[in-house]
């Protein structure tokens, strides 16, 4: 691990009216690993992945992504950064096709515009072909490729949430963070998104992610953070927080909890 | 060749010879019938693509039939050189006006963008800057003049306000299929997912006002000189109800709809003139049912295409 964390949260602080979603928690996040972020239902999870994207802004504290402050940035400036995200209730474009939803990744990484639109000029098509290229790439990463023309609505539940990974890593991340990427995935695709996870840290990406899973997240993460009402209440590797006390109170305590999801 | 180019064949075609069969009224409506195209096409780009509810594009066509007015009376600047100026004019004022609102949905966009149609034209009536003529508004506005010749009657016009039209729907074919295109697709979807993919939302938009306003500006300026007489009477909230139409009844963020809803709407109405009084509300009628049984148009968007046979790979082709 080198010296700074690719991502650090500290004193983070965020409330809804009277709800503290997200109480003074901080923790790092090393280049190169998987980390998971656990609790129960309610617990501030999402809502820090929401003031890490800048889709909220935090009450206070500091989130630093490579050593930069990206607190009261925008969302769009932040995934040109380098940290992509999927959502837990999934947002596609519904009535686009696969492939299209794939190009609104490459859309940062992308510089022509209007007047080049409308000028075709050379290195506007050229750009154009690449992005395609990129995009046909991850559908085929991600192993939706044969799928490419259908409309991201017409998809399977699973795939839709591989979808929307592949649109996060044609943002070119070297962050990404997964908001309960195996909420309603079967046995065999959950041991599929297992393996891409893998492949995806293979790719010198570092992964942040949300799961209920836990058999998913003893198995990929090194390191987990775990939250309850807002309140970080144990991180380290998962060993160790399978026997925390606190955290078997809080969360493991009856095995085997199915919760529903909703954002 | 596929049924689709043949229909393009057919309608270009149709178009280039129809003015020969037709008097100077006939020719008249068709032109009329051009410009609302371009527009609804400038429209198409804020409203179709970006699914900006906006309903106030005569205001920005306001202000570039004005600028060429103003300046081609005051200066006698030749009027087609008006054209990109008037297009500046509009889309900056576009920008001026559009940035404040930019973040607000749906409805409350439409109630506000119909406020500016208003507001545009109660300042030309009441004469500002005293440059406007007040209600009357201003005289007098040259013919235009293109390589030495100058365009006058109707049929002469007939080629000037298609050629324009022909090419709007090319460059806004190319813009349909490009990055600034997909990018306003994506915030039509859902503008929190696409800002999430790293497309910053509120600049397109704003982008997409200003392009839009600046088309309709430009249309202004072969408006302003067809008529060679304009006044605030032909930027009425109205005007924005109909552009508006065309762009929902045609087929919304598709080229094809938005250009047969204007000859639908423009044109029928005239077709049907001897049944006066009946035609208003046949045509209501027809639009009720339109949107019941075809709610996203006549001829709705179609998913574009792209050609993916230079990747190599199991599986080339597209389509
Ligand atoms: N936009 C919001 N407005 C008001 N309250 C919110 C908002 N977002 C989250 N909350 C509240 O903040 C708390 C934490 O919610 P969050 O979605 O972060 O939980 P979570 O850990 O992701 O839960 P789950 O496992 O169910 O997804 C909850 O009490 C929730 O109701
Ligand atoms: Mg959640």
């Amino acid at each position: 691990m080198s010296a700074s964390p690719l991502l650090r949260l500290s004193q983070l602080t965020k409330s809804f009216g009277g709800v503290m979603a997200v109480n003074q928690v901080s923790f790092d996040v090393d280049h190169g690993t998987i980390v998971g972020l656990i609790g129960p239902n309610g617990a501030g999870k999402t809502t820090v992945f929401n003031l890490i994207t800048g889709n909220y802004r935090p009450d206070s504290g500091e989130i630093l992504f490579d050593g930069r402050n990206i607190v009261n940035m925008r969302t769009n400036r932040i995934v040109t950064l380098g940290i992509a995200r999927t959502f837990q209730t999934i947002r596609l474009f519904q009535n686009m096709s696969a492939l299209e939803n794939v190009l609104a990744g490459c859309h940062c990484r992308m510089r022509s515009g209007a007047i080049g639109a409308m000028l075709r000029l050379p290195w506007q098509k050229r750009e154009e072909r690449q992005a395609l290229e990129i995009a046909v790439g991850e559908l085929e990463f991600v192993g939706l490729r044969s799928q490419l023309d259908q409309a991201a609505r017409n998809l399977s539940y699973g795939n839709q949430r591989l979808l929307e990974i592949a649109r996060a890593l044609a943002t070119k991340p070297r962050f990404l963070i997964l908001d309960e990427p195996a909420g309603g995935m079967n046995d065999y695709e959950t041991q599929v998104l297992v393996d891409l996870i893998n492949q995806i840290r293979e790719r010198g990406i570092t992964v942040l992610l949300i799961e209920h899973d836990m058999n998913l997240v003893m198995k990929i993460c090194e390191k987990l953070v775990v939250l309850e009402y807002g309140v970080m209440i144990a991180q380290g590797a998962p060993m160790e927080i399978q026997k925390d006390q606190r955290v078997i109170d809080a969360y493991l305590g009856a095995p085997d909890d199915d919760e529903d999801e909703d954002f | 060749m596929k049924p689709a180019t043949i229909i393009n064949v057919l309608v270009v075609a149709t178009l280039l010879v129809a003015p020969y069969w037709l008097n100077a009224y006939w020719v008249d409506v068709l032109n009329s019938i051009g410009i609302y195209a371009v527009l609804a096409l400038s429209l198409n780009v804020i409203l179709g693509y970006a699914g900006l509810f906006h309903m106030g594009h005569a205001a920005f066509f306001a202000v570039g039939t004005y600028t060429t007015a103003i300046l081609n009376t005051q200066f006698g600047i030749p009027v087609l050189w008006l054209m990109p100026l008037s297009g500046l004019t509009a889309g900056f004022f576009a920008l001026l006006v559009a940035r404040p609102i930019i973040h607000l949905r749906g409805d409350y966009l439409l109630i506000v963008t119909i406020g500016i149609v208003e507001i545009v034209r109660i300042a030309l009536v009441n004469n500002v800057f005293g440059i406007t003529g007040g209600s009357n508004g201003i005289f007098g506005i040259n013919r235009p003049e293109l390589f030495g010749y100058v365009i006058r009657t109707p049929h002469e016009f007939y080629y000037l306000i298609f050629g324009f039209a022909a090419i709007t729907v090319l460059l806004f074919l190319r813009l349909e299929n490009s990055r600034f295109g997909r990018a306003l697709n994506y915030i039509r979807e859902d503008d929190v997912a696409a800002e999430g993919s790293g497309i910053d939302a509120a600049h397109y938009k704003l982008v997409a006002f200003v392009l839009g306003a600046f088309w309709a500006g430009m249309a202004g300026t072969i408006f302003a000189a067809k008529m060679t007489i304009v006044s605030p009477q032909s930027f009425t909230f109205w005007e924005s109800v109909v552009m508006f139409t065309i762009v929902i009844l045609g087929g919304s963020g598709n080229i094809r709809g938005v250009l047969l809803g204007a000859f639908l709407i423009v044109g029928l109405p005239e077709v049907f003139r001897e049944f006066a009084g009946a035609r208003m509300l046949v045509f209501g009628a027809a639009m009720i049912l339109m949107m019941i049984f075809r709610p996203k148009g006549i001829l709705p968007a179609q998913p574009r295409t792209y050609n993916l046979d230079f990747l190599a790979g199991p599986r080339g082709g597209g389509k």
